[in-house]
């Protein structure tokens, strides 16, 4: 046995550490692309555990892949470079909400809808909704910086979050931020850690910031037969002094897709469905959506539904669901990214997106969180095919440069990982690239922590092909 | 095995690939639960048959994480995908069972259940007598004479203790082959009896079949029919499965029925499958489908008749353990709970997450106790919290394995555990037109 499964055997229960190829290969992969077989897989259940994980990796220079559910789009699970996969979903789940500060203490390995749960309990709302919030733990979550649909009115992880208890790559613990609002004391270390996908250190605490849980919803669908109509509609809604808390837009092709899969009443003609959310007081959405029925059908909507109680906006909020699902009968492969763009150039990158359709000749879809302009062009593909992944590579390149000329960014809720890293200098600069790097390279000195996540080696270019 | 290709289909390679690896199973998944590692999760267990199709494992890698599942099938409940994780399991199961790498205990111990215990074609007049006989001399005693327990540690003393008491023999042979209501027939349906409930739960067969009599059914029992052939596919031995679905399929031919009716959510959940079995498109495969078509669990039918009339209360609190090959499989949510919900006095509460498996799964809690007692315990802390007097099942497995939740949690006291058949039977059921013409 190598020295530092012994050393790690010191202090960690043996139970709790795997080696067998079975449970190595379990833990090889999350829901993006790519399959890295570590050495072993340890869990862990106490911050004892991690500090000692850590210090024994420390000294032995072993990689260390921290991991939740492992449902993660952009690679951060992965573990590269072998080593050890840190598994974080056993560690005891507890939630306390702390309802006079509107806060709430929770363990890493709480899966997020349940903090949600937890605060509603105290009419509460803690309101990153990420679509796997049910499976997904609050530090991958962190990790990750995630978003949701809800990311339009109440932004992404990183918004939420004021305090974190940090092992360090050297298995020294921090705690950042604390329990209060305000708090401009120092670098913001809470909000270099979030985000950063495990690179810095293992988060084993959060405390999250709730808001109060609005007193009532109400959904909209509008139809259009022109995307630029439609995008046009977004500004002018956004601009009017509403902010709706959910903005979907949905493409023809999408549209298709769902009601070849689950017939659900989706206009199959439209070239363009938006889906408003508004949240708030009952009579200030009432109006709200009043205003937004206007705008819509002022700008060119062909129809609108306002679905009139629970159940029809819930089959409206199906059909987006079913959007995923539908689109992977296409082909086997999906390729999901989430370039996202200021607002107002959100019609101008779905024009991008068709020509690169057109270019490359792949099957390339469009949906997402349009409001905040943060858009999921998906390319269904099916990665037996060495020649179709090579247009898939070349596609995606051309989405990412096409976000950051019109202004944008590479990512808007998944993360960086491993396929966006070849791209990280085109957004940053090499100075800026340089700056991150070296602020990496302070915190962790040995380069342990998740390596090859974020920073691209030399010469590193997008591969989605098996070699 | 030398050719990968051959490998890669029996394994059902190419289906492996509608897995996205999301992980939206995880949540719904008994056995990660409560193994608390991926391994024992869908994903991981769909992720280790591609790795041994593609050579990058061992078979033997694969047995572990496939002889732990339970095949409860709740992950295709909630799979985004569609996924065919039956398809999957099924094939890796054949593939194993094919290559016999199962580990030494659990091969002598599905050894000794399928050769003396469980169903074999001709199984079904005998096995009546076997169970009976079992009983008498002891489960425990039997497996003992056998030598079995020294190898295989089958526990079969904790499922004796929960038996019911057996007719006698001649009681099973004098019963009648057909009855009619005692009004105009509205249906005509076939009974489909199942091993073990026949043979452990013959009183229940018994009152399934007046329940059907008095909704206005006329039942028959086609006595050419066997053993459903779940129990075989989910060890893999699949060929022998198919050569039973040809048997009932052929016996269930023989007289024009409305439905053919059952008891046993896991036997329901492979009949309506046996098209399945056979490649679409051939003769077999048409008479399949006939069949399935058919093929319904007693609360739709009853539900469906709406023939039946609850005279008596039953002031109870109860709690529903539903038949995870009912829910995920034949995907009857509703009827059962229709039925109680007619029974006056009747007071249903709901478990927190009655979805999850209660480890019964077949044979699983005999060949894998110790993780399937790991899961019940789960189940029971659920049952705990809504304190029932009697806790509800749909399926033979499921009944006996809340007979021994209860009997761990030492509430046999306070606590029960029925099939809904003679939940239904206590409410003192009568034909509907009788007793409004009574009330007249």
């Amino acid at each position: 046995m190598e020295k530092w499964k012994e050393a790690l055997t010191t202090f960690i229960p043996k139970q709790q550490i795997f080696t067998e190829l079975a449970d190595r290969y379990s833990y090889s992969f999350d829901g993006s692309f790519g399959e890295f077989l570590p050495d072993a897989v340890v869990q862990v259940k106490t911050k004892g555990e991690v500090i000692h994980l850590l210090k024994v990796a420390n000294r032995y220079r072993v990689p260390v892949t921290p991991r939740g559910q492992g449902t993660c789009l952009s690679g951060g699970p992965l573990p590269v470079k072998g080593g050890i996969v840190l598994d974080m979903s056993q560690w005891p789940a507890t939630i306390e909400v702390i309802p006079d500060d509107l806060i709430a203490v929770v363990s890493p390995s709480v899966l997020t809808a349940e903090i949600n749960k937890a605060a509603e309990e105290h009419g509460l709302m803690y309101p990153p909704d990420p679509s796997s919030a049910h499976v997904s733990t609050i530090g991958g979550n962190l990790a990750e910086n995630s978003g949701g649909p809800r990311g339009l009115k109440y932004g992404v992880t990183k918004d939420y979050v004021i305090g974190l208890e940090l092992v360090t790559p050297e298995g020294e613990v921090i705690n950042t931020g604390g329990r209060t609002i305000k708090n401009v004391t120092g670098y913001d270390l809470t909000k270099i850690i979030v985000g950063s996908e495990g690179t810095l250190g293992v988060i084993t605490r959060a405390t999250l910031k709730l808001v109060p849980k609005p007193l009532a919803v109400q959904t909209l669908m509008a139809v259009f037969n022109d995307v630029e109509q439609a995008g046009k509609a977004i500004s002018k809604t956004l601009t009017s002094g509403i902010v709706p808390s959910k903005m979907e837009f949905m493409d023809q092709a999408c549209t298709i897709a769902v009601e070849n899969y689950k017939p659900s009443g989706l206009p199959v003609d439209a070239a363009a469905v938006l889906i408003i959310e508004l949240d708030g007081h009952p009579s200030a959405i009432q109006e709200e959506a009043e205003a937004i029925e206007h705008i819509m059908v002022e700008l060119g909507a062909v129809n609108i539904k306002v679905p009139k109680d629970e159940e029809e906006a819930a089959n409206i909020w199906h059909a987006r669901k079913q959007v995923s699902p539908a689109i992977a009968k296409i082909k086997p492969t999906k390729v999901s990214e989430d370039a996202t763009v200021p607002r107002s150039k959100i019609p101008a990158m779905i024009e991008r997106l068709e020509e690169i359709k057109e270019k490359y000749q792949v099957e390339l879809v469009v949906f997402g969180h349009i409001g905040d302009g943060n858009l999921h062009p998906n390319i269904l593909c099916d990665k037996r095919d060495n020649e179709e992944m090579e247009r898939v590579e070349l596609a995606v390149g051309e989405i990412f440069q096409a976000a950051i000329d019109l202004g944008g960014t590479l990512s808007g809720e998944h993360g960086i990982g491993t396929m966006k890293a070849p791209f990280m200098e085109q957004e940053l600069g090499e100075v800026g690239l340089e700056m991150t790097k070296r602020m990496k390279d302070s915190w962790d000195p040995n380069g342990i922590m998740n390596p090859n996540k974020i920073f691209p080696e030399k010469g590193q270019k997008l591969v989605l092909r098996n070699e | 095995m030398s050719n990968i290709q051959e490998l890669q289909r029996k394994l059902n390679y190419d289906k492996t690939f509608d897995c996205v690896q999301c992980g939206y199973c995880l949540p719904a998944c008994p056995t990660y639960e409560t193994m608390e590692k991926e391994t024992h999760s869908p994903r991981g267990r769909i992720n280790m048959v591609k790795m041994v199709a593609e050579g990058k494992a061992d078979l033997e890698d694969l047995q572990e994480p496939i002889d732990k599942c339970l095949g409860c099938m709740a992950c295709t409940t909630v799979c985004p995908t569609g996924v065919e994780y039956g398809a999957i399991l099924e094939g890796a199961k054949e593939t194993l069972e094919d290559n016999q790498q199962k580990s030494k205990p659990q091969q002598k111990a599905e050894d000794f259940l399928f050769g003396t215990f469980f169903p074999s074609s001709s199984w079904m007049n005998r096995l009546g007598n076997a169970a009976w006989l079992y009983q008498a001399t002891g489960l425990q005693k039997a497996a003992q004479a056998l030598k079995l327990t020294t190898v295989a540690p089958l526990h079969l003393d904790k499922f004796e203790k929960v038996l019911p008491k057996q007719p006698s023999p001649n009681e099973r042979k004098n019963r009648p082959q057909r009855v009619f209501p005692d009004g105009p027939s509205t249906a005509k349906v076939a009974f489909f009896t199942g091993c073990v409930m026949d043979s452990t739960f013959y009183r229940i067969n018994e009152q399934t079949i007046e329940l059907l009599r008095l909704a206005g059914a006329e039942v028959i029992l086609p006595e050419a029919q066997t053993c459903c052939g779940a129990l075989h596919a989910h060890s893999g031995k699949t060929k022998k499965s198919r050569e039973l679905a040809m048997e009932n399929i052929k016996a269930f031919e023989q007289e024009d029925v409305d439905f053919i009716v059952n008891n046993a959510g896991g036997c329901g959940a492979r009949l309506v499958e046996y098209d399945h079995l056979f490649e679409s498109g051939s003769d077999w495969h048409a008479r399949a489908k006939a069949f399935t078509n058919k093929v319904k669990d007693i609360s739709e039918v009853l539900v469906e008749l709406d023939g039946l009339e609850f005279t008596k209360s039953v002031n109870r609190v109860i709690t529903y353990q539903p038949s995870c090959h009912m829910t995920n499989v034949q995907k009857v949510v509703a009827p059962p709970r229709q039925l109680m919900d007619q029974v006056p006095g009747l007071q249903l509460k709901e478990l927190n997450n009655p979805d999850f498996c209660c480890g019964s799964a077949g044979i699983y809690n005999i060949v894998n106790y110790e993780d399937s007692m790991d899961i019940l315990d789960r189940k029971m802390e659920d049952v705990t919290t809504v304190q029932p007097e009697a806790i509800v099942t749909t399926n033979p497995g499921c009944l006996l394995q809340m007979k021994i939740g209860i009997e761990r949690e030492k509430a046999g006291k306070h606590m029960e555990a029925v099939h809904l058949v003679e939940l239904l039977m206590e409410a003192a059921p009568t034909s509907k037109e009788k007793t409004t013409s009574i009330k007249r």
